[in-house]
């Protein structure tokens, strides 16, 4: 092996074709790489692939890296076990946030790289586990790659190798024989993968259907988050009391409120009955005529707007009766039967996971009694010990779901509960903080009422989000009399979305304290 | 059995003189040692090395074909003793681990073993989980070698390089009477190359002709006088031998112009990505040739002073090319080099960097530094070379860094870990935190977030010794998690003895998933499976008991959050002393799957009646704080934007992948979170009673349905 070659002349310029493929683990990467490798070598070329995953774990972020080139008179190339920044003609990313970390890698560059990516999204732990929207804004990761690429091909392959059957290595195989990159036919593509092991015919399906998508439309539009439903306001409902909902909104709110207000009644509608909607459009008729005094046009009924929607969320609370109600619908059977693709000869049974408390047995009694129990320590804990405990609640069987559909029944007398009390002073409380600020500070008003996003959840969830409610509030002393007392307000909110303990709101409201 | 099965892998095994092998690194090493007329193997898994090991357990009968014995080590100590087998006896010993990790565990039988030598050929195969994607402290093998005189052998990383070596480490161990080291970093393992294939190799010398004819003497055992004997021996006999073996063997490897100002020396694993980079200088090309002379060391240790010193003599300056600290080969290039007084200047970790990987911009960056100080010439008419700096300066791509997150590797979907973990955030809730240490394998993950739990990792089995100077009056006590693949490769006497023998007042948690599952599903004694060829179901319970543990609590369902939770309650405040022992045991789900998945599909596919469980969550019930998420992780339950305008944040939701192991329902139920998830069980091929059972519900429920949905006024939708 000794051999010595003297002359720089013999140098050859040959470089050889590199592909780096990033996925997660479990993703199949390891299936493309081989793909691609055993496809080179039928056609007579040399090809290396490598990677670095460990052994069994899932999920992390992996990659492989892939060089190809024919031997020279016998002469095997040497070639790299990782990709050079820069120097790296095609990456396949099998996740759009897969495709931003190739190019925060260096491995996208304008002058060579052509990225082939799914942009559909899996989110990691860091996005899901924040107690507001963690999720990475997808925009960036388009601004980024259509700047560092030389050319780009995205689209959702993963939910094209659902639909066909077959994984996301299949359709990003298609992706690379459409992209005309390796010079190979399409037909020894398909070669290629009626050579591996199984699912042969679900793969080629796939293969081919992406190889056509790439060639027909190579990319998605991507917006930052999904566009929320407003549906439209209909001339007619089909029942008077639903008919008088909508002349009302028509004829009592600007224009610019009216897509959430009817979202708001809808909801109450459905929550509870129209007349609880109609009580909903005098709560924010009043805000609305504070608002018009108080210049409110001039910011375009920002706080009708945002009134419009919180006090629907306030008004439409989660309570027992709500759970019962939506689990029990004949809509949700059918939705459940679809979500989990239950087929016609197959029979679909649902257990809710329901853990009730003393605290929601007693929200559902009338106010008079649900105090007086709460005020009898004993008696409560006594109860509690009873009722506290997790209970598998069978919805499709007879007893439970009679419970179910009883305990739903207790719409009729939800308006005297002493959960509806209670919801009905907190909302009068925040709202009441709101009203003062009108003529000093409407921005602040206005975040006042967007407050209303942190509570939210059940049991312990719930108590967690009123508290950070009510951190958040503590600060509004400080801020009325700011001008940017509305931004400070915001960035509240924010820290309080941040973690679950609100750490990031202690010490967004030391600051505030500093102020 | 491990659920996965290498048939195909073995079949690779069985290629005859001629045939080309295309595989990956491992497997050829695997290959190379048959070819070589092995006669036993053993080993402990871990990456990068673990098909090693999975495909030999797999490879049965071929093996005893060939008659080679094969052994999967309780842990790296097993596997460096086995290799005592050479040290009579001319047999061929292979083994394999990860290293450095194995290495440490390793180390004691190793430094006997190289003190008193072996007849037979000795090879010891180190996975490098070193650089990207590794799992362990950084450190360089190499220091074993220097230590203790055993030689290393460093190949180019291709195919037939590394197979090359393992025929040439069997001969250089037996004409030094050394064993040697074969360091094979994590990429080459998991490298796809080919290489021409040899017929497989009967030993020439077997086991049972050593057993039947026992050989004994005194001066290869490790104990006064013998011990200085051996030391003097290795100095002056088989170091000496070794060197001249490796010279007159040509082991290591020159290339390019046999004259140049300079030179580059490297060990054989750096050999790719240090031709890549003079490649991008335009001083090399793809096929090998190189503008620069080039010394390939792909024996590592020892180093072949006259091979050095005639590469150095006649040169301005070399560079030494070695990856990981400390710069070992350099200084001892030196110290050679300044007793010959020799004037050739000497680079290395001056201008390549003291650690890290030397990625191939790392080393252009470093040898175009080092051809600017002495032969600028050369560089003449460079191309240019690849540099995506200025794309990485754009705003627009460092606006990624704040939006693509981390995505560690993580319990897998339906990981019975995750619920252990859950109860612990539920018990710290109560409790306060608790000092935690953990040790090494899946359930190590529990550090990172969403759980967030864990302080040290000490090493493997030894989590809870890692506790052990935690044994004092307090208010709280510590708690060590330990895996079960930990427990029985060091921890039941260093970490469970230890604690009994000490009375040490804390909570053991040992995590049993019924598999060395981080290391690829490989079974264990407490594997609940039947396995053929092993021993396995030994209880974990009773081996604690039997070592003198009292307070001993066995958890047979993870899932069961609640149980798990109180469980650890009543550990952590009981007023016993001495260690509280948990054993919680679940099958690891990966492993699950891979059995259960295809007994499924079968079963329904022959019309049985099967129920498929999985979980939802109801969409309008779900508020977006993501409490579920908060105390699992899992990757199939996720969130999703909603289009309903009165929702800010995404709601939960579980997507097809899910497998239905219960962890949501019941950490719902435990931690009283929120009523939005349910179990949906999907029965396949129902029977008559089923059907007429679900039809009667049906109707009723169908007709109270209706009757609500007439009474409400609504608008349509």
């Amino acid at each position: 092996m000794n051999e010595t070659v003297n002359l720089k002349t013999l140098i050859a310029s040959d470089k050889p074709l590199t592909l780096a493929i990033l996925a997660m683990g479990g993703q199949g990467g390891g299936v493309l790489a081989d793909w691609i490798v055993a496809l080179a070598e039928e056609q007579g070329w040399m090809a290396q692939s490598t990677s670095v995953p460990g052994v069994a774990q899932r999920t992390g972020a992996t990659i492989y890296y892939i060089e190809m080139l024919p031997a020279r008179d016998g002469v095997s190339p040497i070639f790299s076990l990782m990709p050079t920044p820069g120097d790296v003609d095609v990456v396949l990313a099998a996740e759009l946030m897969e495709a931003g970390r190739s190019v925060l890698r260096g491995l996208v560059t304008p002058d060579k790289t052509v990225l082939i990516a799914s942009t559909h999204r899996s989110f990691a732990v860091g996005e899901k586990e924040k107690p507001g929207d963690g999720i990475g804004d997808p925009t960036v990761v388009v601004g980024a790659t259509d700047f560092a690429a030389k050319r780009t091909i995205a689209f959702d392959m993963d939910t094209l190798a659902l639909k066909n059957g077959s994984v996301i290595s299949a359709s990003m195989f298609g992706a690379l024989a459409a992209a005309d990159l390796l010079p190979f036919s399409k037909e020894a593509f398909e070669a290629t993968i009626r050579g591996g092991g199984k699912g042969i015919e679900a793969s080629l399906k796939t293969f081919n259907a992406a190889f056509d998508r790439a060639r027909t439309r190579p990319r998605d539009e991507i917006s930052a988050s999904p566009p929320k439903r407003f549906d439209a306001m209909p001339e007619t409902a089909g029942h008077p009391e639903l008919d008088r909902l909508v002349h009302r909104l028509r004829a009592e709110f600007p224009e610019v409120a009216l897509p959430l207000l009817f979202a708001g009644v809808k909801k109450l509608v459905d929550f509870q009955d129209p007349a609880y909607a109609g009580e909903y459009l005098d709560r924010v008729g009043k805000l609305h005529a504070l608002d018009r005094a108080n210049g409110g046009e001039e910011k375009d009924y920002a706080f009708t707007v945002q009134a419009a929607k919180y006090v629907a969320v306030a008004m439409a609370y989660d309570d027992v009766i709500r759970v019962a109600d939506l689990k029990t619908r004949g809509s949700r059977f059918d939705r459940v039967r679809k979500e989990v693709g239950v087929k016609q000869d197959q029979i679909l049974y649902m257990t809710e996971y329901m853990h009730p408390r003393m605290e929601e047995v007693c929200g559902t009694l009338p106010k008079g009694l649900g105090l007086w129990v709460e005020k009898r320590p004993k008696l409560f804990s006594w109860l509690d010990r009873r009722i506290n405990k997790g209970r598998r609640v069978q919805t499709g069987t007879l007893f439970w779901f009679l419970t179910l559909y009883t305990v739903a029944a207790l719409r009729r007398i939800r308006r005297r509960t002493l959960r509806h009390l209670r919801e009905t002073e907190h909302l009068e409380a925040w709202l009441n903080a709101a009203i003062p600020l009108f003529s000093r500070n409407y921005d602040l008003a206005v975040e006042v009422i967007n407050n209303r996003r942190l509570v939210k959840g059940y049991s312990d969830t719930h108590a967690r989000g009123l508290s950070k409610f009510d951190r958040v509030m503590s600060a509004l002393m400080t801020l009325s009399d700011r001008e940017d007392g509305a931004i400070w307000m915001k960035r509240l909110r924010q820290a309080a979305l941040l973690d679950e303990n609100g750490i990031a709101l202690d010490g967004a409201l030391k600051t505030v304290a500093t102020l | 059995m491990a659920e996965r099965s290498f048939a195909r892998e073995v079949e690779d095994l069985k290629l005859g003189e001629g045939e080309i092998f295309r595989g990956e690194g491992i497997l050829a090493i695997t290959k190379a040692l048959l070819q070589s007329g092995v006669s036993y193997v053993g080993g402990y898994q871990g990456s990068p090395i673990s098909h090693l090991m999975d495909v030999l357990a797999d490879a049965k009968d071929m093996m005893e074909d060939l008659g080679v014995h094969f052994e999967t080590s309780a842990s790296e100590a097993a596997a460096a003793a086995m290799l005592s087998a050479s040290v009579m006896y001319p047999v061929r010993g292979a083994v394999t681990w990860k290293s450095t990790a194995g290495t440490n565990v390793a180390s004691d039988a190793l430094s006997n073993l190289s003190s008193g030598g072996v007849n037979g050929g000795a090879l010891i195969i180190l996975g490098e989980d070193f650089g990207e994607g590794s799992s362990i402290m950084q450190e360089r093998s190499h220091a074993f070698a220097m230590k203790s005189q055993m030689w290393l052998l460093d190949p180019r990383p291709n195919l037939p390089s590394i197979v090359q070596a393992v025929e040439d480490g069997f001969q250089l161990s037996e004409a030094s009477n050394t064993p040697v080291m074969l360091e094979v970093r994590i990429r080459a393992c998991h490298v796809h190359g080919q290489f021409v294939a040899k017929d497989n190799k009967r030993p020439t010398y077997t086991l049972k002709q050593a057993l039947e004819n026992p050989v004994r003497d005194v001066n290869r055992i490790v104990l006064p006088p013998a011990n200085f004997i051996h030391e003097k021996d290795k100095l002056e006999r088989r170091w000496p031998a070794a060197v001249n073996f490796i010279k007159e063997r040509k082991l290591n490897e020159f290339f390019g112009p046999e004259e140049g100002e300079i030179g580059i020396i490297m060990l054989g694993g750096m050999y790719n990505g240090v031709m890549r980079a003079l490649q991008q200088l335009g001083l090399a090309d793809v096929y090998g040739n190189s503008s620069i002379p080039l010394y390939v060391m792909n024996v590592a240790y020892p180093m072949v002073d006259e091979e050095v010193v005639d590469f150095c003599i006649g040169k301005k300056a070399v560079i030494m090319v070695e990856e990981g600290a400390p710069e070992y080969i350099e200084q001892t290039m030196h110290t050679l080099l300044r007793r010959r007084d020799i004037q050739t200047k000497l680079h290395g970790k001056d201008i390549l960097p003291l650690g890290g990987e030397y990625t191939a911009p790392v080393m252009m960056k470093g040898l175009k530094t080092f051809i600017e100080m002495y032969d600028r010439i050369l560089l003449g008419n460079q191309p240019p070379v690849p540099d995506p700096t200025p794309i990485l300066n754009d705003p627009k791509v460092k606006a990624l860094a704040e939006v693509v997150p981390a995505r560690p590797a993580g319990f897998c979907t339906g990981c019975p870990e995750r619920p252990i973990f859950a109860a612990m955030k539920l018990v710290e809730k109560e409790l306060g935190e608790h000092h935690v240490s953990a040790d090494i394998g899946c359930h190590l993950f529990s550090i990172l977030p969403p759980f967030n739990i864990g302080g040290t990792t000490m090493g493997y089995g030894l989590g809870p010794a890692s506790a052990s100077a935690f044994n004092v009056e307090a208010d709280k006590r510590s708690i060590a998690v330990m895996g079960d693949g930990g427990f029985w490769h060091n921890g039941l006497a260093t970490s469970v003895g230890n604690a009994v023998f000490n009375k040490q007042d804390g909570v053991i948690l040992v995590v049993d998933n019924y598999y060395s599952a981080a290391t690829g599903g490989q079974d264990i004694l407490s594997s609940r499976a039947i396995n053929p060829n092993r021993k396995t179901n030994n209880s974990i319970v009773n081996a604690v008991k039997g070592i003198g543990a009292t307070w001993v609590r066995q958890i047979d369902r993870t899932y069961d959050v609640a149980k798990m939770r109180d469980t650890l309650k009543e550990a952590l405040t009981t007023r016993e002393k001495g260690p509280k022992i948990i054993v919680a045991s679940s099958e690891c789900m990966l492993n699950k799957q891979r059995r259960v998945k295809p007994q499924f599909a079968k079963a329904v596919k022959d019309g049985k009646r099967m129920v498929k469980e999985r979980f939802g969550v109801d969409e309008d019930v779900c508020t977006g704080d993501h409490a579920c998420i908060r105390l699992s992780g899992c990757p199939s339950l996720s969130v999703k934007h909603t289009d309903d305008p009165l929702k800010d944040d995404p709601v939960a939701a579980i997507d097809n992948s899910c497998v239905g192991c219960g962890n949501c329902g019941e950490v719902s139920e435990a931690a009283v979170l929120c009523p939005s998830f349910y179990r949906a069980d999907v029965i396949h091929n129902p029977n008559g009673w089923d059907r007429f059972v679900y039809h009667l519900r049906n109707k009723v429920i169908g007709w109270l349905q209706a009757r609500r949905a007439a009474g409400r006024i609504m608008f349509a939708d």
